[in-house]
């Protein structure tokens, strides 16, 4: 009875930090719609912070709280700074490209924590008055865990308080439904937006200066909390802080008996718990649909068909590509095949989210069942390089297949974390599986036939797989099928009402997305001759997220703009110092040159240099 | 009081308006006629600000308006009520209000809760309920409010009788002339003839994006031809 509880009072007690990263970015997204990945980097500044203040001033339970609560307002001020100078300029931008730039400032603020902090974890102080544990039922609880078991709603309440009695509250809630129309009101949505993402950060900071008792403050923080921190932000309905309550308890709870009984489920169960919630109620516990006129975005311009000039520099640089490896030294060859297969992959998630309007946060899942499949084939089978490379490609086919009969069901953001969900079980299981997938150690000697083994020979057949695999999404895009699906993502009434079976239409092309992505995987796996579970991992989805992103989503060059940047970009600053700092701010730079992408900026590049109007 | 000149409007690549030329006067209401899609909505949005992409002048009291945000636009003295109604469904009657309440303006009338209750007694009955629980009519009634909220100068109503009951209708033509009234200037959409001549002191005939007539109710009466050929379905 005893230890029942105390494990209660151990999943409540998680659940109050949980909830408080969650409902900051819960406001956040319901009022800006940005989806800020550095979230979780505000988590774990607001912990740095928090672990200097607090170890300067422990001495007093003043001091001591005066220390959290000033960490806590440093990263809501660090917040309105990243607002105001890079966030505000690219509100107007495609849906979703703000998260690019969040993304580059996770990265910039991996680098600046270490700098400032160090890599060593480090150890706070317990708070005083609160160091101790008490004896209920027999069991010791932390007193801090109690704190913090009252802090959660405590908190909750304020929020309540300000969102339901305050003017501010009121416009922020109702800009939560229809910001166009607040801004119509007479409400400046930027003074709005900032006080948002002030609040939100002030949040994260909370959760992360509220930790310092309970775990080592370490540089691994920002990602370990920004899933699990999405995931109740998606069950609880996004934009619901009373959602996001409800959901860290249910997490936290279900997780601290879970171990219990099958310990290896922790890193899987919140998505299977979202998963769960999603298909049955498709906008999570509190939320609600959108309305129509939250975002507005410019309506899509139509693909037209590469011009003669176009098609032109299009060939000559596959042609330059395919005699390269006679030219350039071999280790340049092994990176040209990263290029190629990022592209592939890049281009397959284009092909998902800029056709089929399907954003994806977990396209790597189907990357790396290729990659697993092809290598369970090889060593497993005992299938030979041709026969595992012809049928691994059908493995994530029908991963796809799977996954997507649920996905196609929701829609926008609710769609990316079901994918996302997919990809994180299928990460777990076969993290955890040793005896099937060799777990985290991976399955090695995944090495391609006697007669392709040289890296130029391999080139050749990475070549033809990709570019083949390219120009096959290229031309399905160009399709009837295409055309569907782009009718579908401008508008699913109207397709429907003419007759299109949307889903199926979805269901279809997320397939073919998922089955490209596999070939990419396939390619990758006898290149590198190994694969880990980080090629189902949220790492390579993000990264698949940023070059589409990056290379600008609505055009079919982006996707083959960004991969190339990007893995490029990436080959040259990791052998830097402070590599992340670097990257991270290329990545803003681009951000804010080109809130079209980098297809768009190269668009206008173009226009100008032909002396047209930019 | 507002001058349109020369107005162009594009949604991508889609050019809405071409050319358009309309102006209100002070304390007058004034009716922009035309079909579904003839760009009487594009219109209004352009005014407000909500169309990003626009040429030509659009002049607010003798002030320049085209390319400021929505919100400046607002605070300038321009009321916008948009025909989807827009209302905050999870917000109550009286949250709706709060969200377009704001400073008084000086030449232009005061509106308090009171004030809007007595106009719309309706809404005093329901002010607790959430915005999504009206009717449709009580809807149309709530987004009206909640603009005079703003104590606005000119009124932009989009198209006020679209799918409401008929005695709404004629309790919002009452509204209309209690804001002309008031002293304040109304830019109105409408499809309903019938409903604009009860209302309105002069029409704008709008299709296809282009200004095809204006003048007043006498005048088009004398050309039948005119409605037959813009108006009719």
């Amino acid at each position: 009875m005893g230890f029942y509880l105390a494990q209660l009072l151990t999943g409540l007690a998680n659940a109050s930090s949980l909830f408080l990263i969650a409902s900051g970015l819960s406001i956040i997204f319901g009022v800006t719609r940005i989806v800020n990945f550095a979230h979780g980097s505000f988590y774990m500044v607001g912990a740095y912070m928090s672990y200097t203040l607090v170890t300067l001033w422990s001495g007093s339970i003043l001091g001591y709280w005066g220390g959290v609560i000033l960490a806590a307002a440093a990263v809501g001020l660090i917040g309105l700074v990243i607002e105001m100078t890079i966030l505000r300029r690219i509100y107007r931008a495609p849906e979703l490209f703000q998260l690019v730039a969040t993304f580059g400032v996770v990265l910039i603020f991996q680098d600046l924590t270490q700098a400032v902090w160090g890599a060593e974890d480090l150890l706070g102080p317990r708070a005083p008055g609160l160091d101790s544990a008490v004896r209920i039922f027999g069991e010791p609880i932390p007193e801090y865990d109690l704190a913090l078991i009252a802090i959660g709603p405590a908190v909750l309440l304020a929020i309540w308080l300000v969102f339901h009695r305050t003017r501010w509250g009121v416009l922020v809630r109702a800009a939560t439904q229809d910001r166009e129309m607040v801004g119509a009101l007479g409400v400046n949505q930027a003074w709005l937006f900032s006080a948002a993402f002030v609040l939100g950060a002030f949040l994260a900071g909370l959760g992360g200066a509220l930790q310092i008792p309970r775990e080592a403050v370490s540089l691994q923080m920002d990602l370990s909390i920004i899933g699990e921190a999405f995931v109740v932000v998606v069950i609880g309905g996004m934009g619901s802080v009373t959602g996001a309550f409800v959901a860290a308890v249910l997490i936290s709870v279900l997780n601290a008996f879970a171990i219990l009984i099958f310990p290896q489920v922790s890193i899987v169960l919140p998505f299977v718990v979202m998963a769960v919630v999603l298909i049955v109620r498709p906008y999570g516990l509190f939320g609600k649909p959108g309305s129509e006129h939250g975002a507005p975005v410019e309506p899509e311009q139509p693909l037209t068909l590469m011009g003669q000039k176009g098609l032109m520099v299009m060939i000559a640089a596959v042609f330059v590509l395919a005699l390269s490896p006679l030219a350039v030294a071999d280790f340049t060859t092994i990176l040209l095949v990263d290029v190629m297969v990022a592209t592939l992959f890049a281009v397959s998630l284009h092909f998902m989210m800029g056709v089929g309007g399907m954003v994806s946060f977990g396209h790597a899942a189907y990357f790396g069942v290729g990659a697993y499949a092809a290598a369970m084939g090889v060593k497993y089978f005992g299938l030979g390089m041709v026969p595992s490379m012809a049928l691994a490609p059908f493995c994530a086919a029908a991963a796809a297949l799977f996954f997507g009969w649920f996905c196609v069901r929701l829609s926008g953001v609710y769609l990316a974390m079901l994918t996302l969900a997919a990809a994180q079980i299928l990460w777990g299981v076969t993290f955890q599986w040793q005896d099937f997938t060799g777990g985290d150690d991976g399955i090695l000697g995944v090495w391609p036939a006697q007669w392709a083994s040289s890296d130029r020979v391999y080139f050749y057949i990475a070549f033809v797989l990709c570019i083949g695999g390219i120009w096959l999404l290229r031309r399905a895009a160009h399709s009837p099928f295409g055309y569907t699906l782009r009718g579908v993502r401008d508008s699913r009434t109207r397709a429907e009402a003419i007759g299109v079976d949307t889903r199926f239409h979805q269901w279809m092309g997320f397939t073919l997305a998922g089955t490209l992505a596999g070939l990419a995987g396939v390619v990758f796996a006898f290149s590198k001759g190994s694969v880990f579970p980080d090629t189902l991992g949220i790492a390579l989805s993000i990264d698949g997220l940023i070059m589409v992103l990056l290379g600008g989503i609505h055009a079919l060059a982006g996707p083959i703009y960004g991969a190339v940047a990007f893995v490029m970009i990436e080959d040259w600053v990791t052998r830097l110092d402070y590599w992340r700092f670097i990257f991270g701010a290329i990545i803003l730079v681009v951000v804010l040159l080109a809130p079209d992408g980098i297809a768009g900026g190269v668009h206008r590049l173009v226009r100008m240099i032909r002396g047209g109007k930019a | 009081m507002l001058e349109v000149n020369g107005l162009n409007a594009r949604y991508g690549r889609a050019h809405i308006l071409n050319g358009v030329a309309l102006s209100v006067g002070e304390n007058e209401v004034v009716a922009l006629l035309g079909r579904n899609g003839a760009g009487k909505s594009t219109t209004m949005k352009s005014v407000m600000g909500l169309v990003r992409q626009t040429e030509g002048s659009i002049r607010y009291e003798g002030q320049e308006i085209r390319g400021k945000a929505s919100h400046t636009i607002c605070r300038a003295g321009i009321g916008y009520v948009p025909e989807e109604r827009r209302i905050f469904g999870e917000l109550t009657v009286e949250e709706n209000l709060e969200v377009g309440r704001r400073e008084a303006r000086p030449g232009a009338p005061e509106w308090t809760l009171d004030h809007l209750f007595k106009l719309f007694p309706n809404l005093e009955e329901r002010r607790r309920n959430l915005g999504k629980q009206l009717s449709g009519g009580e809807q149309q009634m709530l987004t009206i409010a909640r603009t005079l909220m703003g104590n606005p100068k000119l009124v932009l109503l989009d198209e006020p009788s679209e799918g409401i009951a008929p005695v709404i209708v004629e309790q919002m033509a009452k509204v209309i002339e209690e804001l002309k009234a008031e002293g304040l200037s109304v830019l109105l959409s409408e499809q309903n003839l019938h409903f604009a001549r009860l209302v309105s002191d002069r029409a704008y005939i709008i299709e296809k994006g282009e200004m095809r007539w204006n003048g007043t109710f006498a005048e088009l009466d004398a050309q039948p031809a005119v409605s037959q050929s813009y108006l009719a379905v």
